[in-house]
């Protein structure tokens, strides 16, 4: 009476079985599918040469990852899409001000914002915790809409009373009317780069800053390392076609970039942020470790059914506003992560998309509502952004208008968020009806 | 057994909107002592039970009156993590498991393991590691206390409810603080092997101190192991009886209010025999109800009785034939092919199917009883529906009066068919799911267990409306049960499974043991 047991599969049903395996996978990764496709041609079309495109996807790709990788959470406690993470992006925000108006620069400037921003950002998610714990189940519009709130809160604070009722001294940011912030920062010589390239303030510009080829050769070897050790460790987590796939595709990695160093390419020029690359690498360990904890077991309980938790006494409003909380630091920090690589910032506007690139960027990486991945963070990221970049020449070439290619990409974002949810509502009815049929 | 109470509770009254659902009820339980509670559906148990874990339904309509002890020791209960600090375990009526978690996890859930690391120094417990070694083990060690062999690192989701439920009483069981638990119709969901296994578990539970609570419909199960039995009718306390003061026919009598006949039917005169339904070499791939080839042919108009032991597919072959799990093989209706694995289609044949996983499952839990009696029918058949050219609407009056009709004919315990079944005890929304069958007219009706979990005055009560339906409306009825008492009383023919196949088919007046042979599989080991 073992369950495990499957002593009736033949061979014909073999068969159906990896048919209908293929089927899932295609409908399930739609979005990520289409995208890469979308991707791919407008590459082509643009007729980009592979160096502009590589050196603009590390910087894209570098700054904006940590941001989208902040939202994993929430989901995971069932929460959805955080699209609160606009209030951390303020925070965040507010701080590089405040620093830059101290005069503080470089790693040791951006190091004070992240630790200045972290009580910050933690009471902000606390009070985002308790609304949503207020409006179970519809976390996502009360996220949107208090964004707009916090907009009021945040235009009040920084065009009314920074100069006036805190008093800021400062003519390169504050307004000639002695009230209120520009309408543009500007971090050059200040935090701009201050984590990218830590070198900078101090002589050294190669710090930390390794060129492409050579973080990618590294990947290759690492990474076929690892693959190798989790195929022949105990657990048995990797199938060989998978490992055989992996494999294959960091070799492919690992020629390409000792070709390039042979040649000398301009590739070569290109270099890769490697503080930052440790940071976001530190933060994808982070979220592995904590889905593995106590509390990460909790939200994912708390997610599934908050019913069945609380009645097995998990402290479900708790264990929600943990997420929110956390979610909250990891925006504010990786805002600040995106704006010292941007080097200016529009002080009313900038954080205003963040919640919905962010958003549109992990869907289409193949997450849900429900469910999502580091790895469909961080693919989301690079297909977002490769669209990013090769929208606005496709466009140049086939309408002779790159600003096509531009309108085209918003309608992108907002279209895949549109899509992803009402997909998620149609497969909640659908649910629901296959349920009636049982 | 002299000792003092463990628990007590005194005068508890309980108010839902107005309804008084239980009134001025005392209880009191010793160490190590099995307490039976019986009564109808409706009477109030599960909500005693809710009241003594704290569950947050009572609470958020308005709590409820009079006190509970522990240890002598008066307490407020206002969440389930309060009941469990004070030693309090339950197995609720209603799955309360987390069907993408394995077994384990559910076992153990949020009462990890916990392995220390270099973060948790920092942050504290919140931040340990989950130690999934451990806690497969004491999930091992707690499902074979109940003798359950099942792999402890399946997803729980897909499981047959046998297996569900095993996993929930290894929950409880698996608690060390554990004083008192309460099993809420443990057994509902069990085949008749199963049900006993768990019986022994319970006593050698209260053998080691630990109290138990037990409800069920099952009153044979209550005389044999309960040491008292508390009977309620209608909210309200009857009477509470010693196992020896008591049998199951005076139980059921003060259950009821009235005496208890037997379901006995009137069979009719042999019919003729016309072949509506054939099925050959049908495999059923249903985890824990393995169907290896069966052929089997039904008549028209007949109630076919499918019986056997669990686990040895009887389960399997009505949730194949209606496209439920993965099955391969040939049925034919009326000499027509059906295609399997897909439910739509076998829906679109007149087929209905009372599922034996009826718990919570089906059901518009917030909507009224009367939608959940005709929504499958207008879904599926157009019913219940007036049409204004382009337009349509749903015919109330219809619907009403037909709600009505069903809630009279299977007593459903209700304020009236706009009640939301949500607010409905466990037994009513089964009969709820039960009316919902019998609305489809189907030509074909297959029913698993249909009297699990439904008190003894209503039990026959379902089963006249099944025979009631077979006469007059002609409709095939095929049952799946694991009571075979039941079986014989109300069918034609009584298929036996064993190891996937059928074993033979008898009439239901053979002896007891060509049955018990049959089931046992041994006429099939001495034909071979
Ligand atoms: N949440 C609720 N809101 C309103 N009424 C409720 C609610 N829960 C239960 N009731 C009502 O309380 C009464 C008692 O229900 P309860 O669930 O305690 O019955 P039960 O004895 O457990 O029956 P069963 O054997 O069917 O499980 C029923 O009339 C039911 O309709
Ligand atoms: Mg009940």
């Amino acid at each position: 009476m073992r369950v495990a047991d499957k002593t009736i599969v033949s061979q014909s049903q073999e068969g159906v079985r990896v048919k209908k395996k293929i089927k899932g996978f295609l409908t399930n990764n739609m979005v990520t599918i289409m995208f890469l496709i979308l991707g791919l041609l407008g590459f082509l079309i643009a007729g980009m040469s592979p160096f502009l495109f590589l050196m603009d996807i590390v910087t894209r790709v570098s700054r904006n990852s940590f941001l989208v990788l902040s939202l994993i959470i929430p989901v995971m406690a069932g929460m959805g899409l955080n699209f609160s993470i606009v209030l951390g992006a303020m925070a965040g925000q507010a701080l590089l001000i405040f620093v830059t108006h101290w005069g503080i620069t470089g790693l040791p400037g951006i190091l004070l914002c992240m630790i200045l921003v972290t009580p910050l950002s933690i009471f902000l998610g606390y009070l985002t915790g308790k609304l949503f714990n207020k409006a179970k189940g519809q976390e996502m519009i009360a996220g949107l809409i208090l964004a707009f709130f916090a907009q009021g809160v945040y235009e009040l604070i920084f065009l009314q009373l920074i100069g006036g009722v805190i008093p800021m001294d400062n003519r390169v940011l504050i307004m000639s009317s002695g009230v209120g912030v520009r309408t543009t920062v500007d971090l050059s010589f200040g935090l701009k780069y201050g984590l990218d390239w830590p070198g900078l303030t101090l002589g050294m510009p190669t710090l930390l800053r390794p060129t492409l080829p050579w973080v990618l050769s590294f990947f290759g070897v690492a990474g076929t390392g690892l693959l190798i050790f989790l195929y022949f460790s105990k657990k048995m987590v990797l199938s060989r076609l998978k490992l055989i796939a992996g494999i294959a595709a960091l070799a492919a990695v690992l020629v390409f970039s000792i070709n390039e160093m042979i040649v000398g390419s301009q590739v070569n020029l290109i270099r890769v942020p490697l503080l930052t690359w440790i940071v976001i690498a530190g933060l994808c360990f982070f979220i592995y470790f904590f889905s593995q904890t106590k509390l990460g077991q909790d939200m994912r309980s708390v997610g599934q059914d908050r019913h069945v938790a609380a009645v097995a006494g998990i402290q479900v409003d708790r264990v929600r506003i943990i997420a929110i909380m956390m979610s909250m630091v990891m925006a504010s920090w990786g805002h600040i992560i995106f704006l010292q690589n941007m080097g200016a910032f529009s002080t009313y506007g900038s954080h205003e998309q963040i919640g919905l690139y962010s958003v549109a960027a992990l869907l289409i990486g193949g997450a849900t509502v429900t469910r999502a991945t580091i790895g469909q963070a961080l693919l989301g990221v690079f297909l977002f952004h490769t669209l990013f970049i090769v929208s606005p020449s496709a466009g140049r070439q086939l309408f002779g208008d790159a600003q096509v290619g531009e309108y085209f990409r918003v309608f992108v974002a907002y279209g895949v968020i549109g899509v992803t949810l009402a997909m998620h509502a149609w497969k909640k009815l659908l649910e629901a009806s296959s349920r009636l049929e049982n | 057994m002299s000792e003092k109470n463990l628990l007590e509770m005194k005068g508890i009254g309980k108010t839902y909107f107005g309804t008084q659902v239980l009134k001025d009820i005392n209880l009191g339980v010793k160490p190590g002592e099995i307490h039976g509670i019986v009564g109808e559906n409706g009477a109030g148990k599960s909500t005693l039970m809710n009241i003594l874990f704290g569950m947050s339904v009572i609470h958020s309509t308005g709590g409820y009156d009079g006190e509970i002890l522990i240890d002598g020791q008066n307490v407020e209960i206002f969440s389930p993590l309060e009941a469990m600090e004070l030693g309090i375990g339950m197995v609720h009526q209603e799955f309360m498991l987390l069907p993408s978690y394995t077994i384990t996890e559910n076992i153990k859930l949020n009462r990890e393991e916990l392995k220390p690391n270099v973060f948790s120094r920092l942050f504290g417990q919140n931040i340990k590691s989950l130690d999934f070694s451990s806690m497969n083990a004491q999930a091992r060690r707690a499902l074979d206390k109940l003798s359950i062999s099942i792999e402890e690192y399946v997803t729980v989701a897909g499981l047959p409810v046998g297996y569900m439920q095993f996993t929930e009483i290894a929950r409880e069981i698996d608690k060390s603080n554990l004083k008192l638990i309460v099993f809420d119709e443990p057994t509902a969901v069990l085949a008749e092997s199963e049900a006993s296994s768990l019986l022994e578990a319970m006593k050698s539970i209260a053998q080691q101190g630990i109290a138990i609570l037990f409800i069920t419909h099952r009153l044979d199960e209550v005389v044999e192991i309960c040491h008292n039995i508390t009977v309620l009718r209608d909210g309200q306390h009857v009477a509470t009886k010693g196992r020896k003061a008591t049998d199951v026919y005076e139980l059921a009598e003060l259950m009821v209010g009235r005496k208890v006949e037997k379901m006995t039917r009137q069979k009719k005169q042999v019919k003729k025999k016309e072949s509506l339904l054939q099925i050959e070499n049908l495999i059923v791939h249903m985890p824990g109800e393995e169907v290896k080839g069966v052929d089997l042919e039904v008549f028209q108009g007949e109630i076919l009785g499918i019986g056997g032991l669990a686990g040895q597919g009887k389960v399997g072959i009505a949730n194949g034939v209606m496209g439920l799990y993965p099955s391969k093989g040939k049925v034919l209706i009326g000499g027509e092919l059906l295609k399997l694995n897909n439910p739509r289609v076998s829906m679109s044949k007149k087929l209905a199917y009372v599922s034996e996983d009826r718990r919570g499952v089906g059901l518009l839990m917030d909507s009224s009883l009367e939608m959940n009696i005709v929504i499958n029918a207008i879904q599926n058949q157009n019913r219940f529906i007036l049409k204004f050219g382009p337009f349509s609407l749903l015919n109330s009056r219809s619907i009403r009066e037909h709600a009505l009709k069903m809630i009279k004919e299977l007593d459903i315990r209700c304020t009236g068919p706009a009640q939301v079944v949500k607010h409905l005890s466990g037994g009513n929304q089964q009969k709820v799911c039960i009316a919902r069958a019998l609305t489809m007219n189907p030509g074909i009706l297959f029913v698993s267990e249909p009297t699990r979990g439904i008190d003894v005055g209503a039990k026959r009560l379902v089963l006249e409306t099944l025979v009631q339906l077979n006469e007059e409306m002609g409709m095939t009825i095929i049952m799946t049960s694991s009571e075979l008492g039941e079986l014989r009383s109300i069918t034609d023919r009584i298929a036996i499974v064993t190891g996937g196949k059928i074993a033979g088919i008898l009439k239901p007046d053979d002896s007891d043991v060509d049955f018990g042979l049959l089931m046992s599989g041994q006429k099939s080991r001495k034909g071979a």
